[in-house]
């Protein structure tokens, strides 16, 4: 996956290394390769060497070490400003003192583009962001959606062919948040831009990107398409952080073919499919998506593993029904049911069984 | 109508002091404010009135208050608040002229207010001319006069006041006071002006654009000083040749710092310090005054100063007392602006000139030195 | 909803006033609510407001008003500048004999009052002598009114004794109670009290008797039934028994009306005082125009001759008019003052935006390290600092000795950094550096970094993300600091002193000057008057140009 064929790369790392003091490497041998027109977001708790590596790219950071290439040539030591590239920054960073009109201008009129040809690009750009109307503005008249609008219209004005985005809408409620990733993503393949996107909400990551980059650690843990990363985690990690998930400890006793036996340390046995698990003997984290526990005997499939468990908490979410349950010694494993008619409510203190197939449980590294 | 109501009432409460001086000895205060220069000069009036006074009345305590250079515009403040902290200012006499015209400072009688002389002699012949306002008791006689460096001068070392304007003969800055005073009737004097007729010809405008015009010609070499301290200061660095300050000033750096400095005793001018008592204070403070202002300026006191700085007392009775330093242990009447030897060529202030002319020739000379 | 509804679209037809809940208008009771969170406002800032007021602003005030009062000429010359004011200053003759009458009874009782040499004083501001004039005919005027004073006494001894002038003006009840009053008893004098008909009779001598026992009974505190009368009493006497009312003298019949009558016999008879011959003789000045000219202009309450100097003109006969040009000097230091305080100005943002840039920049641990090196300059005493500067800058002095030992500076020809502007610009912008720094470090510090990138991401180089993104936005630091530095500047006056010389002091040298040396307090509140003008008046502009609210002192 991350190999993909590096003839067409347009992004690549190579191998980077970042320190700031020294001592500690804030982004471990990173090594990326990204296509044209590929919006690839860099998703990861805070401190995970996600900015650090999108800072590089721009040009405000340097690598201690490794090669970092733009269309083929290594931008290494190429200023900012001849980078080319467009950025978006977290607090918009408008210019406070010229009007929307002026702040997207900026860059056309550093790159001597004349008066007339400037007007026409600034126009444009507002339009495409439904702006239109609002150029004799200062930032300031403006709500923060509008802000990123602009902002966004300003780095993609002088028509950069890759984008860099830091959190855009982190500032944002949820709702003006998720039309502008709309907006955003729409804009994108429209215009057919490159873009890397940096943030730590994983659901804006699954829904705008073609592929996600998970950094913990200053390491990539998984690159792969919002898909994949969901329903495939490579490691317990992704797991966790990608979407709501269970985990459940516990011994592999055998592995055969494509799966495998899972001793709980809660107690019970479990079929999974070993990922990260080799051998009979190791420890391991089983890991399973609260939407694929059944606890309907009727829906479950015959031959499925298994285990009791009691109701401690029923919440009811609207679409969905979020349960709680105690499974194999954990108090907090959760299952997802839809809310269809026919679905039961459960009620704390019920006895129930719960089950699931076994390729959707993944024994992953302890 | 305010400065009337104040001062009515302020010489209202004088008149009811002096009548209750007679009877109110025991009504004295015991706190004093005294103000004066700081400096050499305040520790010399400290030791040899001061202390001398306090073990008298060890219940007394004084405080000294280093304000004399703007004694004259907060007297007058204080006097509008009606509030005056001070008991006894030392001011020169200029000064004390003008706070006596604004009413600021209380008439003296000197026969009834002032020691005697050992002899006999009354405290009014004893000061004789130097009475030079009803409001003023003198204390020293002190010049202003021109120091130089010796190394600075060649073979042929300044005799001449007139030597402060050969710029050709004494190549270097010179500092003088940056106000008239002195300054033009040293013009004068080297404009071939008589000595005697120096305040005719300076009344006239003729004369002042006479004395400015000589002024003129060493201007770009004046640096021009407004503290005391400046000259004394400008010579021990080297950067003036000679310059105008107090002649005890030029003591202290000729005979306590050990500079190559040397005085120039020609045309030096006369003038008095001494002290005022503020206009409406109450009687106990009052009374405590005039019986410190007594004793501090009876013949003894004023001559036991010269032990500590070069300046003449104010009576005539004290001159044969003046005796050696007392740190330095050297006879300190050849360095007296009044010793007969320093005082061959003296000039003397006109306060009466000054008083008048003070405003309109300080209006000429800042416009001269702005120009 | 849907009632709010309807009462919106109610009040929105009506067409007038929209009403409250309770039926009065909005607007009223909308007042009443602020008035009382105004009213609490105004409670919490009373302390402040009046603090300010009493130390501040009030003292401001009665310093302006200074500028322009001139209660002192008319308060002690009632008497002159009346009868003045009648005088044809432009004939080029003295005035009449009145005027001086009435000098010699204005001077008379200034004298008494010791107010004449203050009102000398006053007048030495406009008319070089005055003061000399004042102070010789204070000593002066008591032998005027003697010649009276001899030929009453020569008449007869009566008029030798106070008593019996008293007991000629004094009412019966008064002279019974002060006969009986004694001082050492603590008990208050009993207050003169006239005569009936004395005021009618003997209406000058009335007139200063009572002035004479007020001044003897409330400022001497002496008893007056003992005190003998003024030299000026007798005049007056004179002038009554010889005026229109003496007529009516043989009619009296009250105390002493014998010796009353003889004297008004004897009167026509005496030997008369010329007072213009008297006092032309006490100084030939009285003879002359130029003074009776200076008092009469003076005479108003309220003068612009402190203004009209401070802006180096004076009164003349035609109107104001520009002063000689050797007296010129405000309108010359009030230029210098500004053109320096604008250089001073300049250096400081040219000294102090590097560092402040370098301090917000820096991580907040090292910043405020330096920090503290900017303010110690605020821990020494001003005079240190500038005498270090004496030190540095004086031809023998550090930086001379030092271009001279490099060879920069031949030694006969060693630069001359102090005694002049240069010397007050560097003493200056060294001291009022951290006013400019402070200022736009704290404006610096909220420029997020992310602007510079941003600009520099856009296209633009380091000196141009710099200037067109990162300088704007700190313009309004310099302008807050400018401001200060510029106010501070315009009225420093310890530093230009010491290191200006002649070419380097400001206008405020020139206000310390007639506040503590001159005293001249009116001339020196009107150039403080016209200082404070021209700071707002360049404050205004700057409002005007620049716009007020584009200056912060931070955040």
């Amino acid at each position: 996956m991350a190999d993909t064929s590096a003839t067409n790369a347009f992004v690549e790392f190579e191998r980077v290394q970042k320190s700031y003091d020294g001592e500690n490497l804030v982004v471990k041998d990173l090594n990326l390769s990204m296509p044209k027109g590929e919006f690839l977001t860099m998703l990861g708790p805070s401190g995970s060497g996600k900015t650090t590596c999108l800072m590089m790219l721009a040009g405000f950071e340097t690598a201690t070490h490794g090669d970092i290439r733009l269309d083929g040539k290594s931008i290494n030591n190429i200023p900012p400003h001849k980078r080319g590239i467009g950025m978006v920054f977290q607090n918009y960073a408008l210019f406070p003192h010229m009007t929307v009109a002026e702040n997207l201008a900026f860059p056309l009129e550093v790159r001597k583009i004349g008066k007339s040809e400037r007007e026409e690009k600034v126009k444009i750009a507002l339009d495409r962001v439904q702006m239109g109307d609002f150029g004799g503005r200062r930032p300031a008249q403006l709500s923060g959606g509008q802000q990123q609008r602009v902002a966004l219209a300003r780095a993609l004005v002088f028509e950069p062919e890759l984008v860099l985005m830091d959190e855009p809408l982190g500032a944002l409620d949820k709702q003006l948040r998720e039309t502008l990733q709309f907006e955003i993503t729409h804009l994108a393949h429209e215009l057919g831009i490159t873009v890397v996107y940096v943030t730590h909400d994983q659901t804006e990551a699954l829904t705008m990107s073609d592929r996600v980059a998970v950094f913990e650690n200053g390491r990539i843990q998984q690159l792969a398409p919002p898909d994949l990363l969901y329903e495939e985690p490579e490691n317990s990690f992704v797991a966790q952080f990608i979407g709501e998930n269970n985990t459940l400890e516990g011994v592999v006793t055998e592995i055969k073919g494509g799966t495998c036996l899972v001793q709980l340390d809660g107690g019970g046995l479990i079929e999974a499919k070993p990922i990260n698990v080799t051998r009979a003997g190791e420890r391991t984290r089983v890991s399973i998506r609260p939407e694929r526990v059944e606890f309907n005997k009727d829906r479950m499939q015959e031959g499925a593993h298994t285990l009791k468990a009691e109701v401690l908490e029923f919440v009811y979410m609207g679409d969905i029904f979020r349960t709680r349950l105690r499974v194999a010694g954990t108090d907090n494993f959760i299952i997802k049911t839809r809310n269809a008619p026919d679905q039961v409510r459960l009620k704390p203190g019920q006895q129930i069984e719960i089950g699931w197939l076994a390729e959707d449980c993944r024994a992953l590294d302890a | 109508m305010k400065f009337t109501t104040t001062l009515l009432a302020s010489s209202a409460i004088i008149g009811a002091g002096t009548l209750a001086f007679a009877d109110a000895h025991a009504d004295m205060a015991k706190e004093m404010t005294l103000v004066s220069w700081g400096g050499a000069y305040q520790a010399s009036q400290d030791k040899a009135y001061l202390q001398p006074y306090l073990e008298m009345h060890p219940e007394i305590s004084a405080v000294w208050d280093e304000s004399s250079n703007e004694a004259v515009a907060k007297l007058r403040a204080m006097n509008e608040a009606g509030n005056v902290t001070w008991d006894l200012v030392d001011v020169v006499a200029a000064d004390a002229i003008r706070l006596c015209d604004e009413g600021l400072a209380m008439e003296i009688d000197a026969e009834e207010m002032l020691a005697e002389a050992p002899d006999g002699t009354s405290a009014e012949d004893d000061f004789g001319d130097l009475l030079v306002s009803d409001c003023f008791i003198p204390q020293i006689v002190y010049s202003t006069t021109f120091g130089y460096r010796t190394d600075m001068v060649g073979d042929t070392p300044p005799t001449k006041i007139c030597d402060v304007f050969d710029t050709e003969a004494y190549p270097g800055k010179r500092a003088l006071e940056k106000r008239p005073i002195n300054n033009m009737e040293w013009a004068l004097l080297c404009d071939g002006v008589a000595k005697d007729e120096v305040y005719d010809v300076l009344a006239t405008p003729e004369g002042q654009e006479k004395a400015l015009a000589k002024l003129d010609t060493i201007k770009d070499d004046v640096i021009w000083w407004s503290a005391g301290a400046d000259t004394p200061q400008l010579l021990a660095d080297g950067e003036v040749v000679m310059g105008s300050t107090y002649n005890g000033r030029l003591f202290s750096v000729i005979e306590e710092q050990d500079q190559p400095v040397a005085m120039l005793w020609d045309a030096q001018v006369f003038d008095l310090d001494g002290w005022i008592i503020p206009a409406g204070l109450p009687d106990d403070r009052l009374a405590r005054v005039k019986d410190f202002v007594k004793f501090a300026t009876d013949t003894q006191r004023l001559a036991d100063q010269s032990q500590y700085i070069s300046y003449g007392p104010a009576r005539l009775s004290s001159a044969p007392m003046v005796g050696k330093h007392a740190e330095l242990g050297i006879d300190m009447a050849p360095h007296m602006p009044t010793d007969p030897a320093n005082a061959k060529n003296t000039f003397l202030y006109n306060y009466e000139f000054w008083a008048d002319y003070r405003d309109d020739i300080d209006a000429k000379f800042q416009a001269w030195l702005a120009q | 909803m849907s009632d709010t509804a309807d009462a919106t679209n109610d009040t929105s037809e009506q067409a007038g006033p929209v009403l409250a809940a309770d039926g009065t208008p909005l607007k009223r009771s909308l007042n009443r609510a602020l008035r009382r969170q105004k009213l609490s406002a105004l409670l919490l800032i009373a302390p402040l407001l009046i603090f300010i007021l009493v130390t501040f602003i009030a003292p401001i005030a009665d310093m302006l008003f200074r500028s322009v009062e001139n209660q002192i000429v008319q308060d002690t010359l009632p008497r002159t500048t009346q009868t003045l004011a009648e005088w044809d200053s432009e004939s080029g003759e003295t005035p009449g004999a009145p005027v001086y009458k009435a000098l010699y009874e204005d001077l008379f009782i200034a004298q008494e009052r010791k107010l004449h040499t203050r009102l000398g004083s006053r007048l030495n501001y406009e008319l070089t002598g005055a003061s000399s004039l004042f102070r010789k005919s204070g000593r002066g005027v008591d032998d005027i009114g003697e010649v009276y004073q001899d030929q009453f006494e020569d008449l007869n001894d009566f008029w030798k004794k106070g008593e019996n002038w008293n007991a000629l003006l004094g009412s019966d009840a008064w002279l019974t109670e002060i006969s009986g009053w004694k001082k050492s008893t603590g008990d208050v004098q009993p207050p003169f009290e006239m005569r009936e008909g004395m005021a009618e009779l003997l209406p000058e001598t009335a007139e200063y008797y009572a002035i004479f026992a007020d001044f003897v009974q409330n400022d001497d505190e002496d008893n007056l039934y003992k005190e003998d009368p003024w030299a000026l009493i007798y005049s007056a006497f004179y002038d009554d028994l010889t005026g229109p009312t003496a007529a009516q003298i043989a009619s009296y019949t009250g105390p002493a009306s014998a010796e009353l009558g003889e004297a008004a016999a004897a009167a026509p008879a005496f030997e008369t005082v010329d007072y213009k011959a008297a006092f032309s003789e006490i100084d030939k000045d009285w003879g002359k125009t130029p003074i009776w000219g200076t008092i009469r202009a003076y005479s108003p309450a309220l003068t612009n001759g402190y203004f009209l100097n401070a802006v180096d003109m004076q009164k003349s006969p035609d109107g104001p008019e520009f002063r000689p040009d050797n007296e010129r000097i405000y309108g010359t230091l009030f230029l210098r003052t500004l053109f320096m305080s604008i250089c001073i100005t300049v250096s400081c943002i040219l000294l102090g935006y590097p560092v402040a840039w370098i301090l917000a920049n820096l991580p907040a641990r090292t910043a405020n390290l330096l920090m503290i090196l900017v303010l110690l300059p605020f821990w020494t005493s001003l005079l240190v600092r500038t005498s270090a500067w004496k030190v540095m800058l004086q031809q023998q002095g550090v930086i001379n000795d030092t271009l001279v030992w490099l060879g920069i500076v031949a030694d006969d020809s060693r630069l001359a950094l102090i005694n002049n502007q240069t010397g007050t610009i560097i003493a200056m912008t060294h001291i009022l550096l951290p006013f400019m720094i402070l200022p736009l470090y704290s404006v610096m510090q909220t420029v997020p970094p992310s602007y510079l990138r941003a600009a520099k991401s856009l296209g633009a180089t380091n000196w141009t993300a710099f200037w067109r993104v990162y300088f704007p936005q700190s313009v309004p630091g310099i302008g807050a600091g400018s401001i200060l530095v510029f106010i501070l500047s315009i009225g420093y006056y310890i530093t230009p002193e010491i290191v200006g010389g002649t070419t380097g002091t400001f206008i405020s040298n020139r206000i310390a000057y007639h506040i503590s040396s001159s005293l001249n307090w009116g001339l020196a509140a009107a150039l403080g008057a016209i200082l404070l003008a021209v700071v707002l008046g360049l404050y205004w502009t700057y409002d005007k140009i620049v716009g007020i609210d584009n200056v912060k002192l931070g955040g």
